[in-house]
């Protein structure tokens, strides 16, 4: 009896051992279509820990809109097709091929034959027409949606067999295949209950369990500690292979560390605690780098990212708003000269020098040098004169009193605030810069620190400045996720948010070129459409652009294949093909 | 005990003057930028060169280099004594470019360094240290003022009017003071002018500080009105407004003094503290709380120790506040007895 009690034991502290061990991948079998690495080798084991800056808010990728969630999601969700980070193209995933028609409007795509969720179950076009059914579904409101909507009407998905989906767009739409990065496909199995009865919203919050969601991205959740980490583990029936036929990803499990500020990970980084910051200030950069003789981190500076900072003045319609302080000083907002005055007042290079520690880039339009594919070189880069500046000023109908003051043309001094977050360093530093470059002028500018909502609640809800510090871009290089800046009707248009009509004639143009720019196919011509908007916009000045900074990244030096991009996600893109040089469990102490 | 006190007095006093000499000692313009000296370390004086001995001393201007700033050796640059300079306004009244020392360009001193703008350190100092003493001081006045006023009344009079006061400067001393002033900071409008803010701070900071002086007023005030020569003094005719003026305040005078050497450096600590979150005096007038918001930056703070100055400089009067208000106390006990 005792013999037999004993064998129990053994057996269930075999099991629970057994259960524990992170799951090995698969073998992979002659019916699955794999996607092959060339490149990529590796060897399996280790934990990669990565500090984060918050909690992600929900693990459903159609609902999630913050940049942690999607970090997090994005390791777990596969897209059919993806946008590689290191060369910017489109390249097959879910989908192993795509066939265009020659109108540019119908897309059919081939599936992955034998490919798993991260839960067994097999992928097949049911799960591609019930996502997308999801995604353009009006009660779900996925932020995904507006993408899929083209002129007013749904892109339609049909199931042509088991491993074939026709997409047909409305119109034809340039670049729609980089439509389908991000856009996770979802389990049909796990998720359709949840939907049929409107609780989709609901599903796969933080609260679920591990075994309620599954995906076909390298990783699955395996812990989810709140206000700690999230913990996922290796997905065993990952459709890629590495170059020596083996199944990719090679890390036992990837860490999530809530860790709050930038300067938290940096710490936490040089205690040993994280083996990898996504995305550095230059600062905190350059502190590391001089630790690099006794850390042996890797960095890396990838050069210009595609975020754009930028001074935007509040040239909003304001007659429905009881804000006449502000209304007063539209008309030095709206004046050409003015804004042309003020961006060449601006020693952008002493931003860079300043601001990024010389890891970044001047700018003078919303292409900068990191998005080579797109950027109009023809845009011109005027050294800062503030004699010019004046200039422009006198024959904008402006005048200085003894004292040095700007005065406008009806004597009032000129005098207006710069509203920024207060919690982003940079661009705090960067109003202090032209707050001084503007006085030169004789402008009376007042830095306004804020809480970042209250700078967002302003510039889009309540519309109470006079001009901000933001930043823009960084997504992804192509113009189209751009449509919503620059079009009149756009969420992002700042500086005349919820306009009708286009109120310019210049505006005008940029509508027409970012429509007819969306349905041209051909590159050449859509890059001829884009220049010209880069150039009206360089004209114009609705923004007066300043900086883009370096993306900047660091690793603990057993990281493997560290490739960071200047796209987001910069450095856990390649997930996948992360590994551990020397296989440990714990990232341990540098 | 007496010489300890005097002492003390004379820091108090050497350290006001500094403050008010801020921009005659001061060798820069606190709110110039010099983009080329970012981070600057602090300037070293020199007394020794190849040719020997110098009872001037001098400086190498600085330079950048991949390593950091380096000294240019190849020109020493003397530093001159009472030099003109960027002007300035002595006790904010006359404009003055006279300094007490410089250096002549390109070369620049900074004894403190230079923070993220080129800005020299030691110049901001001097000049933020105006404005938050400043601040403290005449928050300080603002609240023993009312506190004296209310004190006095509620001691003097008791009944109602003392219930109602003292019910009132519990809910005051119950205010979570630095919540409070975020709180009404963030009412105010976007932008105010230095001036204005200044102007603010002070009120809000005095004017929520009055409730403490105001209950030890009114304990010594309640037991000093039934003291004879108080009766004596009402009984030959004294008015009301005589009694305070002439016989009670001076009993409490003693505890004024006390408790403003004592609310001084917290005063100071409330201006550093709004400043430091943004809520206080903005940029580029320097004082102490906005400069050393910079440290909030883990790379700063590690990188550059020249930057923590303000807060060196807010210890010192901090400790000489506290020491004179131990010593007046002593001194106080010390008569009672």
């Amino acid at each position: 009896m005792k013999t037999i009690t004993r064998l129990t034991l053994l057996v269930c502290l075999l099991a629970s051992v057994c259960l524990a061990i992170d799951p090995f991948p698969e073998e992979p079998n002659p019916g699955e279509e794999l996607e092959r690495a060339e490149q990529v080798t590796g060897n399996y084991g280790g934990n990669l820990t990565v500090g984060g800056r918050a909690e992600p808010k929900t693990l459903n990728p159609v609902i999630a809109t913050d940049a942690v969630s999607r970090e997090v999601i994005g390791r777990m969700m596969a897209d059919l097709i993806d946008i590689n980070r290191a060369s910017q193209e489109t390249e097959p995933a879910l989908a192993k091929s795509c066939k265009t028609s020659p109108d540019g409007r119908t897309f059919i795509l081939q599936l992955r034959k034998g490919i798993r969720f991260s839960d067994g179950h097999p992928f097949d076009a049911d799960d591609v027409v019930f996502s997308f059914a999801v995604y353009l579904d009006e009660n779900v409101d996925s932020p995904q949606r507006d993408l899929l909507i083209i002129d007013g009407k749904p892109l339609t998905v049909t199931k042509l067999d088991q491993y074939a989906v026709r997409f047909t767009l409305p119109r034809p739409y340039a670049a729609a295949e980089r439509l389908f990065d991000g856009l996770a496909m979802l389990p049909k199995h796990l998720l359709e209950k949840p939907y049929r009865e409107g609780k989709f919203v609901q599903a796969w919050s933080l609260n679920a369990k591990a075994s309620e969601i599954a995906g076909l991205g390298p990783f699955r959740l395996k812990q989810y500690v709140p206000g700690q980490r999230v913990v996922l583990e290796r997905n065993p029936y990952y459709w890629k292979v590495d170059s020596k036929n083996e199944r990719l990803p090679y890390l036992d499990e990837l860490t999530f560390l809530f860790v709050g500020s930038e300067d938290a990970q940096v710490m936490r980084f040089e205690a040993g605690e994280s083996s990898m910051i996504t995305r550095l200030s230059s600062d905190n950069y350059n502190l590391l780098a001089r630790e690099r003789d006794r850390t042996h981190a890797q960095f890396a500076d990838m050069g210009p990212g595609l975020e754009y900072n930028f001074l935007v003045f509040n040239q909003n319609d304001l007659s429905s708003k009881k804000l006449e302080a502000v209304a007063r000083k539209q008309k030095w907002f709206r004046e050409l000269n003015f804004r042309q005055a003020v961006s060449a007042a601006i020693d952008r290079d002493s931003i860079v020098r300043l601001v990024y520690g010389t890891r970044g880039a001047a700018l003078w339009g919303n292409v900068g040098p990191g998005n080579k594919l797109w950027l109009n070189t023809g845009i011109p880069h005027p050294q800062r004169s503030l004699d010019s500046a004046r200039q422009l000023l006198k024959s904008a109908g402006f005048s200085w009193n003894q004292a040095g003051q700007l005065l406008d043309a009806s004597g009032s001094p000129v005098e207006f605030s710069i509203i920024t977050s207060s919690s982003n360093m940079q661009r705090m530093k960067m109003a202090t810069l032209i707050q001084d470059d503007l006085s030169h002028l004789g402008m009376q500018v007042h830095v306004v620190p804020l809480e970042f909502r209250a700078v967002i609640d302003r510039v889009f809800q309540s519309l109470d400045y006079d001009a901000a510090i933001m930043a823009l871009g960084g997504g992804d290089a192509d113009p189209n996720p751009e449509m919503n800046v620059w079009m009149t009707n756009g969420t992002s248009h700042l500086w005349h948010l919820h306009e009708t009509e286009p109120a310019t004639a210049w505006e005008r143009e940029i509508d027409q070129l970012m429509q007819q720019q969306m349905i041209t196919l051909d590159y050449a011509k859509r890059k001829q459409l884009y220049d010209r908007v880069q150039q009206l916009i360089a004209e114009h000045f609705p923004f007066i652009f300043l900086a883009t900074p370096n993306i900047l990244a660091a690793a603990d030096p057993r990281v493997g294949n560290f490739r960071p991009a200047v796209l987001e996600p910069y450095t856990l893109w390649n997930a996948d093909e992360l590994y551990i040089r020397t296989p440990v469990t714990n990232a341990g102490a540098r | 005990m007496r010489s300890k006190t005097a002492l003390l007095f004379a820091m108090v006093i050497a350290l006001h003057l500094t403050l008010l000499l801020a921009g005659f000692l001061a060798p820069c313009d606190p709110a110039a930028q010099d983009r080329n000296l970012p981070y600057a370390p602090p300037t070293r004086l020199h007394f020794v060169d190849a040719s020997g001995w110098h009872l001037r001393p001098f400086v190498y201007r600085l330079s950048a280099g991949p390593n950091g700033y380096f000294e240019d050796k190849s020109q020493s640059f003397a530093v001159h004594w009472w030099r003109g300079g960027p002007a300035y306004r002595l006790l904010g009244i006359f404009e003055i470019k006279r300094h007490l020392f410089g250096v002549d360009k390109p070369a620049t001193i900074a004894l403190l360094g230079t923070d993220g703008f080129g800005r020299d350190e030691f110049s901001r100092v001097l000049s933020g240290g105006q404005i938050s003493v400043a601040a403290g001081m005449a928050a300080t006045l603002l609240a023993l003022a009312a506190g004296t006023i209310f004190g006095v009344l509620a001691g003097y009079y008791g009944g109602w009017a003392d219930e109602s006061l003292m019910c009132a400067t519990e809910v005051f001393l119950c205010l979570p003071w630095l919540y409070f002033l975020l709180g009404v900071r963030a009412f105010l409008p976007l932008h105010l002018s230095p001036a204005r803010t200044f102007l603010l701070l002070t009120c809000v900071i005095g004017l929520i500080g009055w409730a403490r002086p105001a209950r030890l007023v009114r304990g010594i005030v309640l037991s000093a009105r039934s003291r004879n020569y108080v009766l004596a003094a009402r009984s030959f005719g004294g008015s009301d407004f005589y009694l305070m003026r002439r016989h009670l305040f001076l009993e409490v005078f003693g505890l004024l003094l006390t408790q403003a050497a004592l609310l001084v450096p917290r005063y100071i600590a409330a201006e550093v503290t709004l400043s430091f979150f943004g809520l206080g005096v903005n940029e580029p007038v320097a004082s102490w709380g906005n400069m050393l918001s910079t440290l909030q930056q883990y790379s700063v703070l590690v990188s550059y120790e020249w930057l923590l100055a303000p807060a060196a400089a807010l210890v010192v009067t901090s400790v000489i506040y506290s020491l004179l208000a131990d010593a007046l106390h002593s001194r106080l006990e010390f008569r009672s007895t």
